[in-house]
Parts: structure tokens; sequence; C-alpha cells
């Protein structure tokens, strides 16, 4: 196992890097980053070689790379052209993502469990049909317009809810939002537990404890989901990453200032610090998440043993 | 009635690109060893190659006919909108601005007082440019290098999975934001060269993984062993039997990059005004939601109906072409 988990951290190093210089290089191509900062004008020549040898920007781009990323490992994410420091911006925009991103994983697992379990165990009814064709229209359904909708009926028609949400983005106020950021991951997890729940409900071990004279519902809980469920682990695990990077779109909607409303002013502003650092963040945050994952099936699975 | 025994080779022939004279050979020696009659020719007697069986199956699934009919009308009117919008989509009169639905304008007026049924009708063409474009790239671009890793293996399959696994970690609205903000350009193809630039590993995946098990079958083997080059297996052996999990997920594909297209559009970097597209329409249309919720609803739906036809085409064309699934 100690092994295992060596040679997957290793493995990490050259896909960590490789992600985060492809996006360095993608925000170098993106534009000049001193251009924004004379206000409407162009800076004159002086001045702009004198921020470019601030900061940095007359070397070559791999240095550019090397030095940033000595920077962050010892903690500094660099500032903001505004002044403010990136680690600042992030220690008020990831508690906001996070918590988005909890209560859609809550979302997927309670909703999305429950009618996989429901489905699989009624393999052809009218309930099985009529769930796995809201799952596809669910998943048809671009985000931003199950956004735009939900926000239009709730927000302004029915008044449920305000349309927008405040700046200290209370867990209540997040429900909606995260129930939007969850809804396509939420259809996927529903049919994967429904094809697993009706693949195992076949298995021997199921008919065995039925023979046994198990409770139906004790089969059903110790047998069978227990079972049925670690493709869903796999798929909810990888998910979160997804997640907190989709959440822009969602945020955008909702006016949530989280990850993805800091990294769209970055971009709009061709902040590059600021931009590179959260992407950073959470290119590492998917790379943990996987590396969460495979170490759960060994926990889940016990015929997966790791060399 | 005595069943012909299933003999892949004779099931593959038919399936290459040049294997059509084959197809036509092993059909005839087929009929004469059928033992059954004179019309002895019943489907269920000649063994059918996995694709004129998944056919076969498309044929009578009312899914398939639906999204097919429903695809089929959406190529007609984004080769020809005039055929039923015959007005200017970008001709807008501010004056009539936010009205809802009358005599000739069936959608009503948006914002800018642009008619949202031509504007509807209109932005058909550029998702399926986008949708059918991007997805032949992903698909010719992936499978070959996925393809090739997978049947050389070595250190480009290893240098070709971690540069997948490179791809995997970037957002892909992130990463879409961030390349497609600087270019100012009215055409799809920036967002196309996106689509395809971040997602050819997933198409390569797959294709890697099933030419692994192609490779290893065993009439691949015999044809090694009887003096096939390279490319000879691979174009004549692997390929016809490798290429169905690439079309399946390619299909699904088209749909979401469709999805990812109004998304990119709806976020200010796909395609921009005067471009029209259903993402900026509706992203146009959500300042003004509460005056004129048709703006935002008519399109949002198009795309909607739109991406869930091809899914649908996708999930049709799996089942066929998978029949373990059911």
């Amino acid at each position: 196992m100690g092994r295992y988990v060596i040679r997957r951290l290793l493995q990490m190093i050259p896909v960590f890097i490789g992600a985060t210089l492809l996006i360095f290089l993608m925000v170098n191509v993106m534009g000049d980053p001193i251009a924004g900062l004379c206000g409407d004008r162009e800076c004159d020549p002086a001045t702009a070689a004198r921020l470019r040898r601030e900061f940095g920007l007359d070397k070559p781009v791999w240095q550019q790379y090397a030095t940033y990323m000595g920077n962050v490992f010892t903690g500094d994410f660099g500032t903001a052209f505004n002044g403010q420091p990136v680690t600042e911006l992030m220690g008020t925009a990831f508690p906001v993502t996070i918590r988005l991103t909890i209560i859609a994983v809550v979302f997927e697992i309670v909703i999305g469990i429950t009618l996989g379990v429901l489905t699989g165990l009624r393999r052809g009814r009218p309930v099985d049909t009529a769930v796995l064709l809201l799952t596809l229209v669910v998943i048809s359904v671009p985000t931003f317009v199950t956004g735009l909708l939900l926000q239009l009926l709730l927000g302004v028609k029915w008044g449920w809810i305000a349309p927008s949400v405040s700046s200290d983005a209370r867990v209540d106020e997040l429900i909606l939002p995260g129930l939007v950021l969850a809804s396509v991951s939420l259809a996927y997890v529903t049919r994967l537990t429904r094809t697993s729940i009706a693949e195992n409900r076949r298995s021997d071990y199921v008919r065995t404890a039925i023979a046994k004279g198990l409770p139906r519902r004790r089969v059903i809980t110790r047998h069978l989901l227990r079972n049925s469920l670690i493709p869903v682990v796999t798929f909810i695990g990888t998910d979160v990453g997804a997640l907190m990077g989709g959440a822009i779109v969602t945020e955008r909607i909702f006016n949530i200032h989280g990850v993805g409303y800091q990294l769209y002013q970055g971009i709009l502003r061709q902040n590059t610090q600021t931009v590179v650092g959260f992407v950073t963040v959470l290119v590492l945050v998917f790379l943990v998440a996987n590396l969460l994952v495979d170490l759960l099936y060994a926990v889940l699975d016990p015929r997966i043993r790791y060399a | 009635m005595p069943e012909e025994p299933y003999e892949p080779e004779r099931a593959i022939a038919g399936t290459g690109m040049g294997g059509t004279m084959d197809l036509g050979a092993s059909e005839a020696a087929t009929l004469e060893k059928t033992p059954g009659g004179p019309d002895g020719t019943g489907p269920q007697d000649k063994p059918r190659s996995l694709w004129s069986d998944a056919w076969h199956d498309l044929r009578r699934n009312p899914v398939f006919l639906v999204s097919g009919l429903v695809i089929l009308f959406l190529v007609v009117i984004s080769v020809r909108p005039s055929l039923i919008a015959s007005g200017n989509p970008l001709h807008c009169d501010l004056a009539k601005a936010q009205e809802g639905s009358q005599a000739g304008h069936p959608f009503g007026f948006n914002g800018q007082g642009c008619d949202v049924y031509t504007r509807t009708v209109h932005g058909a063409r550029t998702s399926v440019l986008v949708g059918v474009l991007s997805t032949l790239g992903v698909a010719v671009l992936g499978s070959v290098l996925g393809g090739l890793a997978g049947f050389f293996g070595g250190v480009w399959d290893a240098i070709l999975s971690r540069l997948t696994d490179i791809f995997f970690a970037i957002p892909v609205v992130l990463g879409g934001l961030v390349l497609l903000s600087v270019i100012t350009s009215n055409t799809v193809w920036p967002v196309i060269g996106f689509i395809v630039l971040l997602g050819w590993p997933q198409i390569s995946r797959i294709a890697r993984g099933s030419v692994i098990t192609a490779k290893q079958n065993d009439y691949v083997q015999a044809a090694r062993a009887l003096g096939a080059n390279s490319s000879r297996l691979l174009l004549r052996h692997i390929t016809p039997n490798a290429v169905a999990p690439v079309i399946v997920v390619a299909t699904i594909a088209l749909g979401t990059y469709i999805s990812l297209e109004a998304t990119l559009s709806f976020l200010g970097v796909g395609l921009r005004p005067p471009s029209v597209s259903w993402g900026i329409d509706i992203s146009a249309a959500a300042p003004y939601v509460r005056n004129a919720p048709h703006a935002l609803l008519w399109p949002s739906g198009a795309l909607a109906i739109t991406v869930l036809a091809f899914i649908m085409l996708g999930d049709a064309v799996r089942d066929a072409l998978d029949p373990k699934l059911r």
C-alpha cells in the first residue's frame, strides 16, 4: 500500500507540472498583462518597461514559470495587479465554492443514489422508464439553461428564493445553486447506480442471501448496495474536482462570489497571477481527489490489493 | 434448422472500408451452405455482422427514429434556414423591443427588438456546425493518436497516457475562458479548434483501450503469423473491430460539444455578436427575463431539444452496438 501511494504521488508530479504549465502558457498567450494597468490609456514605454522588470515579465516564459512555481511552494501565490495578495482572494473565494460543492455532492448522494436504487430494483417498470427519461432530459439541458430557468421560476415568478446570492453566501442561499451545479452529475449518478444495482441483483451472493431467508431490507442495504456503490463512489470522487472547476457558470448566474467569480474577473482583467494561482489549486484538488478515490477502492473492495 | 457456426472472420469482412466486395462473396457462400429450402434466407439464418445487426436493431428503435428525424430537420434548416424563416436574423427594430408574440412573429421580439423566431431558426446552423466539425476533428485526432499508441505501445504510449492525464486535469470551461478570451473572431473556427484541443484525450483513451483489446484476438495473431505487416493489421483487422466504442462515445460527445459551445457563447468567449448562436441569444435575454421571458425560453428550448436529440441518438447507437448492456 505504502509503495503504491508513493508511486501514485510520483506520477502526479508530471501531470501537475504539465497542467499548470499549459495554463501558464495559455494565460501568457492571453494578452499583455501590462495593458490593463494604466487605465484606459496605453502605458508610456518607460513605465511599461519598468513594470515589466518589476514583475519579471522581461524574462523568457519558462523562467517566469519556474520562478512562479518556486514561489507557490513557499506559499506565495503572487500579487494580483490591484495590490491584493492572491492568497487573500483565495481565502474569501474558496470557502464559498467549497460550501457550494459540498451541497452539490450531498444532492448527488441523496437524490442520485435513492433514484438509482429505486429504478435499479424496478427495472423496466414505468417508474424506471420515467426516471431514465428524466435523467436524459437533465443531461441534455445545459447547466446555464437549467440555472436561468430555475432562477426565473423560483426566484422571479414565484418568489421562493432571492434570485441572487448575497456576499456572505449562507448555506440556505446556496441550496438552489448547489442543485443546479449538481444537476448533470446527479443524472449520471442515478444512471450509474441503476445499472450497477440491476447488474448485481442477478448475482449469486444476492440469491444466496435471499435463500438464507434474510429480510429484503437487509439484503438490499448490506449485500446489494454495498457492492453496487463502488463505481458510484469513484464517479462522485472524481466529480468533486470537476464541480469546483465547473462552478464558474453557476456562480455567474447566481452572482456568487466564489472561485468561478474570481477567475472570471481575473480573465476579464487579464490578471495573470490570479488566474494561474486559482487554476493551480483547482488542478491540485482534482489530482488529490483522484488519488483518494483510488485508495478508497481498496477499502470498499477488499479484493483489490495494491502491491 | 441447424445454425450456422458463428465465424468472426466473415463478420469482419463486411465491416472494413474496402470490405464491401468481401461482404457479397461471403453472403453468397453462406447462402449456398444454408440448408433450408429455396427461401431459407430468414434473417436468423445468416450470420450478421455487428454493423448489419446494429442497423437491424436501430431501424426498429423508436428512440433512434425520433432523434434521427429531429436531427435531419436540424441539418436541413441549418443548410437552408430561409426555408422556414425568410427574415434577416440581424434585422432588429428597437421600437419593438421585448414585445410578445404577434402575427408574423410567433416567438415575439428580444431585448434589442430582433425577431426571436428568425434568430432561433438561424441559430441552428452554428450549433450543428460546431457539433459536427468538432466531433469529426476530435474523433480523427483522438482515434489516430490513441490507436497508434495502443498498437505500438512503448514510450509513445506512456507519453500519450501522461498527456491525456494532463488534459483531463484542466477544467474545460475554464480552459475555454482563458484561451478564447483573446480571440476576437466571428467565425466558428476558434471554438471548434478549442474543443478539438481539449476533447481529443477522451476519444484517444477509448481508442487506445479498444485497440489493445482487439490486438489480443486470435485472428490478429493469425494474420501476424501469416506475415501481415503493421499497416495491414491495423487497417484490415484491428480498426473494424475497435471502431465501435469510438463511434458511440463520439456520438454522445457531439451533444455535449453543442452544449459547450452555447455555454462558452453564454459566457461571452465563444461566438460573439453579430454571429447568431443560441448561447449569445440566451445570454442577451437573461437581463430582460422579467419582462420578456419568451426571448430566453425559445432559444433555450431549441438548444435543449438539439442536445437531447444527439444524446438520444448516441444512446440508441450504443444499445445497438453493445448488446451486452441490454
